[in-house]
């Protein structure tokens, strides 16, 4: 890596006053992405401004609206251990990377990078979550804006994360087998007023909604209501692990099994 | 009895070290005033070099000097210790392996530049600022377009891009011909091996260190063969000679192969070491492993079986394209012909056989021996054309190779080897018992019933270990002898360090080979240490591959050891006043025969190096030998294997329920390690067949560069592996009678795996599925069951 500086702040206003500093500055909160990128010198920081010493952004709670609410500086081991209202979010963090990456990575890291292929953007998606920055509130519709794309401006930084709790929900993931980022994962989530389906590693526009899917289980929530469904090829990634059309075989089949498993 | 001889299954004493971070590796050697090096790699597969201007970087704070390719042009180029014959008499064609670049880059992560500076951050910053002014040429990548007339060569002074084109034996080519032409029946198959990328826990590391005093240099480096490196970089890169160079290969964090070369980085540290008068360190860091390591396998296979119409072999015709990449690496050109053609017997009587070998450079990185070298090759395709052949013919698999074992010993091959001993009916019993091949039917009946498919694939294999007569493989192109060596050293308290040249980097040695000592002389394994790994410690000697050490080092130190044994029996014969034929060594203990008189192995070890009642006229004192040992024959393990599989027919993923190996090893010394090595062998070829692709785009680009997209074998892709070597016929040559384990389960599992998934295939109605080309990830089972 390159030489750099890193900054320690306690709360989320003097972090962002650092970031402020510089457009050459950078948060750094798990670093479960920007570390390895930073070894391969892909990355050359002027400063870190490591947001792991923020306690205010860290831990889990219930809102007056019912909603599981997670700091972004909560890391995957801590939601998968304390996110036990909505089960099927626990056990999306139980299953990203191994034990390691678990007890570094973060919320809001992953959410702040939005790789195509990582769990967590599809559960903000597929549970219409609001995300929280230090200024404002995005709605997931709006925040996810393709591959690595998102609404955050420069210099602001995710706080927390509030995920209503659906009726009934689950996250199904395929692995690529040498990353075990996900293939293609499915985060299905039924709310009285509608099912949502969000899709992650598939599309070369990073974690989308299947409306087609959504329709159709809206109006009845069973796997066969999906019978031989798949969303269109085109768009799908295609690389060593699979084909578009492979993909998108996938992310019906995912589909109907994380609907099958959260009846 | 000796506590821990042979047959005990000893905990190994090196794990104590190497799991409480107490091993010391080459990375873990510091010597003061070491300089780092950083080479700069070619990220173009293939162009020429105009200029390569180092001179903003050689103003970098730090930088101590930089090499190019012009620094080494004069220089002798990386050696390569085997040369292939072709077809036609002419010896293969050998380019130059230059230590850096020269001229051109030929892949990826050919080194262009080496940057030396005081710290390793700062040489990987000049080198930032190196500009290499290259031209882009084509890249040379398909192995069938590259030898096709007025393709891009790859190197401008040879001919071709081909290397040579090998017939074995050229004279049956006739024969076989004939006899496919006239055969009942021919199963055709074309496959591809492939290509593998070794990664070895611990990257390569090399330390150079040269004194001005004296003139000595020492490398410390990540080697199977520390004396190999001496003699090649000694002779022919460096012109040193071997009492001025030592090259020391400490505690090694696996090899698999890719340690066995000698590689362009240990040259450039003991030289630049030289030039700066500074010790100079490398340090390989995972993504250049992937683009500087020898990789394994890449081949392009057709392979037919003739069979008469009572299903007896009669035939087996190859064409292989054998991948070199763009260098010779040290044992290259041996790798897909003499550890290849000579197994494609298999375990099997097929009278006529020939072997077509094309071996292709591209613009790829060198390819050589990886676990198996060769044979695995050979195992796979004719395991699975077998297999196919049983389809074809509607017979059943097992009986099909039954019918054509070979089951009289010694055996000689239509491909000039001769099998010592084996039973292979009676690995298969065994396999047929340990993988409940009884229960099948209910297990694929319960998978059924989840809607999932199932299938068993079985195969036998055969491979050859413990290289080999040093005459035979001289007479074969090997620019080496393949002996082994050993010292005894036993102190004058009775305790003993034996040096050995075989190098243990994972396999156990310091354990297993005082446990062979141990039995011979009757004392407890705790009184014998193991030295390996360094140049001035051990006699020559020529390291670990090809599942060699037990077989011949394990051999030189039983030579060794008898020789202790019998100015021993001397010693006491002395001490107890008797003659020295009536001496018997009983549990540590002299005796003479007949007689209460005795006197302990400790009293005679002090008498040897006090020798005041010590017949010093007859006898020298000290009590030390030295044995090389040269086998007169390769050894022939041999075993069948089983593997089950469960698939989702949704998306095409396997996994892998049961895996049964029953193997013959002949005689075993410590059965715990064999299963410890059968079990990685197994992990590596399941690896192979499941899992691990190494990718290149058609311009030369490496795709599968990180673990990110090269997939290792991980502990839940592998199932609880049934695993037994109960079944023993022992080599008839070597004096222990062992025949080597080390590779078998990366040479035997590949097939079984594949064999697995097209029965699974079959019996769920996709007949047009007869074979899927490794590794079998989900998206291609998937793909092939679209049709």
């Amino acid at each position: 890596m390159y030489a750099f500086d890193i900054e320690r702040p306690a709360t989320v206003s003097d972090a962002v006053k650092l970031l402020k500093e510089s457009d050459e500055n950078q948060p750094l909160s798990g670093g479960q992405t920007l570390i390895p990128t930073l070894k391969q010198r892909l990355a050359a920081p002027e400063k870190l401004i490591s947001l792991t010493g923020i306690g205010e952004i860290k831990g889990i709670c219930e809102d007056d609206a019912g909603r599981i609410c997670i700091g972004a500086g909560t890391c995957h081991a801590d939601v998968a251990a304390g996110a036990g209202k909505y089960p099927a979010l626990a056990a999306l963090a139980a299953q990203i990377g191994d034990p390691a990456v678990r007890n570094r990575g973060t919320i809001g890291g992953s959410l702040a990078n939005n790789d195509p292929s990582a769990c967590y953007p599809s559960a903000a998606l597929g549970s219409g979550a609001v995300i929280v920055t230090n200024n404002r509130d995005i709605a997931a519709d709006d925040y996810f804006q393709g591959m690595f794309a998102t609404a955050l401006d420069e210099g602001e930084i995710i706080t927390e994360v509030k995920f209503p709790v659906p009726e009934k929900a689950c996250y199904m993931k395929f692995v690529q087998p040498a990353s075990r980022f996900a293939l293609v994962g499915v985060f299905v989530a039924k709310f009285a007023d509608g099912v949502r389906v969000a899709v992650t590693g598939a599309s070369e526009e990073g974690v989308f909604r299947w409306t087609e899917a959504e329709e159709k289980l809206s109006g009845d929530f069973s796997a066969s209501a999906l019978d031989g469904m798949s969303p269109p090829a085109d768009g799908m990634i295609s690389d060593l692990h699979g084909s578009g059309a492979y993909r998108a075989h996938l992310v019906g089949v995912m589909t109907r099994r994380a609907v099958d498993a959260a009846l | 009895m000796p506590k821990d001889g042979i047959g005990a299954s000893t905990k190994r004493r090196e794990d104590v070290r190497f799991l409480t971070g107490n091993g010391n590796y080459t990375d873990d050697i510091n010597i003061r005033g070491q300089a780092y090096v950083h080479f700069l790699r070619s990220d173009v597969a293939h162009g020429t070099i105009n200029s390569v201007d180092t001179s903003a970087a050689a103003d970098m704070p730090g930088v101590i000097r930089i090499f190019t390719g012009e620094d080494f042009a004069e220089m002798g180029g990386i050696p390569c210790g085997w040369q292939v014959t072709d077809r036609h008499g002419a010896p293969m064609q050998e380019p130059k392996h230059p230590v850096l670049a020269h001229g051109k880059v030929r892949h990826v992560g050919d080194p262009i530049a080496a940057i030396v500076a005081e710290t390793r951050e700062q040489a990987r910053d000049a080198a930032e600022a190196i500009m290499p002014d290259i031209t882009d040429l084509p890249a040379v990548m398909d192995m069938k377009e590259a030898i096709k007339d007025g393709a891009t060569k790859v190197h401008d002074d040879l001919t071709s891009n081909l290397c040579y084109d090998w017939g074995f034996v050229e004279e049956n080519k006739g024969a076989v011909d004939e006899a496919i032409k006239n055969a009942a029946h021919v199963t055709t198959l074309e496959l591809v091996n492939n290509r593998l990328v070794p990664n070895a826990m611990e990257p390569r590391v090399a330390v150079g260190d040269y004194n001005r005093s004296t003139g000595d240099h020492t490398l410390y480096t990540t080697s199977q063969n520390p004396h190999v490196i001496r003699l090649l970089m000694g002779a022919f890169v460096l012109g040193i000679p071997e009492h001025k160079l030592r090259v020391v290969a400490p505690d090694v964090g696996g090899g698999f192969g890719s340690k066995i070369y000698h590689y362009a980085e240990e040259a450039f540290c003991t030289y630049a070491a030289k030039v700066i008068n500074r010790p100079v360190k490398w340090t390989c860091s995972r993504s250049e492993a992937f683009i500087s390591d020898a990789h394994g396998r890449d081949h392009v296979t057709k392979i037919e079986l003739a069979l008469d119409k009572d299903n007896n072999f009669t035939a087996v015709r190859t064409e292989t394209y054998a991948n070199m990449g763009a260098y010779l690496s040290t044992f290259a050109p041996s790798i897909p012909t003499w550890l290849h053609g000579t197994l494609m017997a298999g375990n099997y009587k097929t009278p006529n056989i020939y072997v077509n070998v094309k071996a292709v450079f591209t613009n790829t990185v060198p390819v050589d021996a990886y676990r198996g070298a060769g044979r695995p090759e050979a195992t796979y395709q004719l395991e699975r054309v077998i297999d196919m052949a049983a389809r074809e013919l509607g017979v059943d698999p097992i009986a099909l190779r039954r019918q054509n074992y070979i089951t009289e010993f010694p055996y000689a091959t239509p491909v000039a080897v001769e099998y010592d001993t084996g039973d292979y009916n009676a690995t298969m019993d065994k396999l047929m018992e340990i993988g409940d091949f009884a229960g099948f039917e209910a297990r694929l009946a319960e998978s059924k019933a989840r809607g999932k498919l199932r299938g068993l694939g079985v195969n036998s294999y055969i491979e050859a270990c413990g290289i080999a007569p040093s005459n035979l493989v001289g007479q074969l192109g090997a620019r080496a002898g393949l002996y082994e060596s050993a010292t005894v050293r036993v102190n004058a308290t009775g305790g003993i360090t034996v040096m050995t040249g075989s190098h243990s980097h994972g396999q156990g040695h310091e354990t297993a080979f005082p446990q062979v000592v141990a039995e011979m002389l009757g004392i407890d394994a705790s009184m014998i240490e193991i030295e390996h790994g360094d140049t001035d410690k051990a006699p020559m000697g020529m390291g670990t591959y090809g599942s060699r050490s037990i077989a011949v080092g394990g051999s030189a130190m039983v030579r060794a050891t008898e020789k202790i044994i019998a100015k021993a029996k001397k010693i006491a014969a002395h001490l107890l006043e008797a003659s020295d034929a009536d001496i018997e060594l009983k549990d540590g203990q002299f005796s003479v025969a007949g007689t209460d008189k005795s006197v302990a192995w400790g009293d005679v070890t002090l008498a040897a190096y006090v020798p005041h009642n010590y017949p010093l006229e007859d006898l020298e004192p000290g009590l030390e030998e030295t044995a090389f040992y040269d086998p007169s024959n390769f050894t022939y393990p041999s075993g069948a294997y089983a593997c089950e599989v469960e698939i989702d027919p949704e998306t095409g993923k396997v996994s892998i329920e049961r895996f049964a190996a029953a193997d013959d090893f002949g005689n075993i010394i410590n059965p715990m390690i064999v299963s410890g090595q059968v079990h990685g062998g197994l992990a590596q070829g399941i690896g192979q067949a499941m899992l691990e692709q190494c990718s290149y785009d058609s311009d030369g680009q490496l795709l599968s560069a990180s673990y990110m997209d090269y997939t290792m074998p991980r502990a839940d892709d592998v199932p609880f592996y049934q695993v037994d070597h109960s079944c023993q016929t022992p080599c008839t040559h070597n004096p222990l009678g062992v025949k080597g384990c080390g590779e078998a389960g990366a040479i035997g599992s590949p097939p079984s795996v594949v064999n697995a998934v097209v029965d699974a295939m079959q019996r769920a109605g996709h007949t047009h599925i007869t074979h899927i080309d490794m590794p079998l990830t989900p998206s291609r089972v998937w793909s092939a069951m679209q049709g």
